[in-house]
């Protein structure tokens, strides 16, 4: 009996979160980058908080791109380095549907560990605790968003041996939308104002790129498989 | 068919072409007379491959390594899978982590993937390395059983494959 792509999905995130907590230092230490470089700012220019609440947006989003890019890097390499990627491309399943897979749990390991974590980096950087609740959505649309994007990238470099600057190279300019809107979202809702336009169109970016971005990371597997 | 060659005739990228990761610089592979392209599913969904490595996710048991590679092809209980590791002798090891397994015993576990897969094409490149006296003599066994049931199987080896049946062998030069 053939196996639906739902179930095939299902299967393979279990795997990839299976994988993921049997080890726990490639969860922890994208987050513990994320706590570290936050609370640099802090000491590197003044403990002064409204200096702080103006950096902050930006500090947190910043942070946040940088980490999740950390674990990007392995999402489809490790696979490809031990032989599984091949197993995966042959299971007579679309690529694409490996791709959404395991994108998914990345975002689950990396991106909603990294929202959880947030308040605590957003109270030591002065955010009023009225922000947080936009903070921590901006904040789960943009790592998910960027999960998509960096999909494509981790796709396009996994064939080489040193692609983390390269998927850097790549991914990071087309994080640039998400980065101005999640900061502005965040800003907003510190200065007491609506956040909605700026949420708004995180969505709509995160529904952009999860539509599209399956199609093209597939397309990049299959190149680089070969 | 038995395929075998020097080191560099293009053993392993025959291999990789006839299971479509890689594209051929010229003519075709056809499944059932059709382009594989044309017939992806099926075709994938007949066919099970192993390369020089075993494939087998370090972290993850032999059991739970089969049950996220097997299960993507059909339906299939953790039970059979135990038992198929079984006949291929690292029963024992269902609940160990690949990492711990010896090369010859992830090699097994690798075939017990094959095994349950169902497939009717099997593609192995040089899967006799690194197993002991009894498994080579196993993987013959199981080519034999295999064959015998109207599977096709095409096997990169250096050393002859002593099977009851006759079989085809392709020799690549460069």
């Amino acid at each position: 009996m053939n196996v639906g792509a739902w179930r095939a999905m299902r299967l393979i995130l279990q795997r990839e979160l299976c994988l993921g907590f049997r080890r726990p230092d490639q969860l922890l230490q994208p987050l513990m980058f994320f706590l570290i470089v936050t609370t640099l700012f802090p000491l590197a220019l003044s403990p002064q908080l409204s200096l702080l609440r103006d950096m902050a947006p930006g500090i947190l989003w910043v942070a946040a791109l940088l980490s999740s890019l950390l674990s990007l890097e392995t999402l489809f390499k490790v696979d490809a380095d031990d032989g599984t990627l091949e197993q995966l491309a042959l299971s007579a399943q679309p690529l694409y549907v490996i791709v959404i897979a395991k994108t998914m749990a990345h975002w689950l390991v990396s991106g909603v560990a990294l929202v959880v974590m947030s308040p605590l980096v957003a109270t030591a950087l002065a955010i009023p605790v009225h922000a947080f609740a936009t903070m921590m959505a901006s904040l789960a649309l943009g790592t998910l968003t960027l999960s998509w994007l960096g999909s494509i990238g981790a796709g396009l470099t996994v064939g080489l041996r040193r692609g983390g600057v390269l998927l850097s190279l790549i991914v990071l300019p087309l994080a640039m939308p998400m980065l101005i809107f999640g900061a502005s979202a965040t800003d907003r809702a510190i200065g007491g104002e609506n956040p909605a336009g700026a949420l708004y169109f995180l969505a709509a970016l995160c529904v952009f790129t999860s539509s599209l971005a399956p199609l093209a990371a597939s397309a990049a597997l299959r190149i680089t498989l070969e | 068919m038995h395929i075998w060659g020097a080191n560099g005739t293009g053993k392993t990228t025959l291999l990789r072409v006839v299971c479509g990761l890689l594209r051929p610089e010229e003519g075709r592979v056809a499944w059932s007379g059709q382009s594989i392209d044309g017939v992806r599913t099926e075709y994938q969904a007949a066919l099970a491959y192993v390369s020089h490595e075993p494939a087998l996710k370090a972290n993850l048991t032999a059991l739970e390594n089969l049950r996220y590679s097997v299960g993507l092809k059909r339906r299939v209980r953790d039970a059979e899978l135990r038992a198929t590791l079984e006949h291929s002798g690292v029963g024992a090891c269902a609940d160990l982590p690949a990492r711990v397994l010896s090369a010859g015993q992830r090699r097994r576990v690798a075939m017990a993937r094959v095994l349950a897969m169902r497939a009717l094409l099997w593609l192995l490149d040089e899967p006799f390395t690194n197993l002991d006296a009894a498994g080579s003599a196993l993987l013959l066994r199981m080519l034999e059983e295999h064959t015998g049931q109207g599977g096709l199987a095409l096997v990169v080896a250096h050393r002859t494959l002593d099977l009851q049946r006759p079989i085809r062998r392709m020799e690549l030069s460069a």
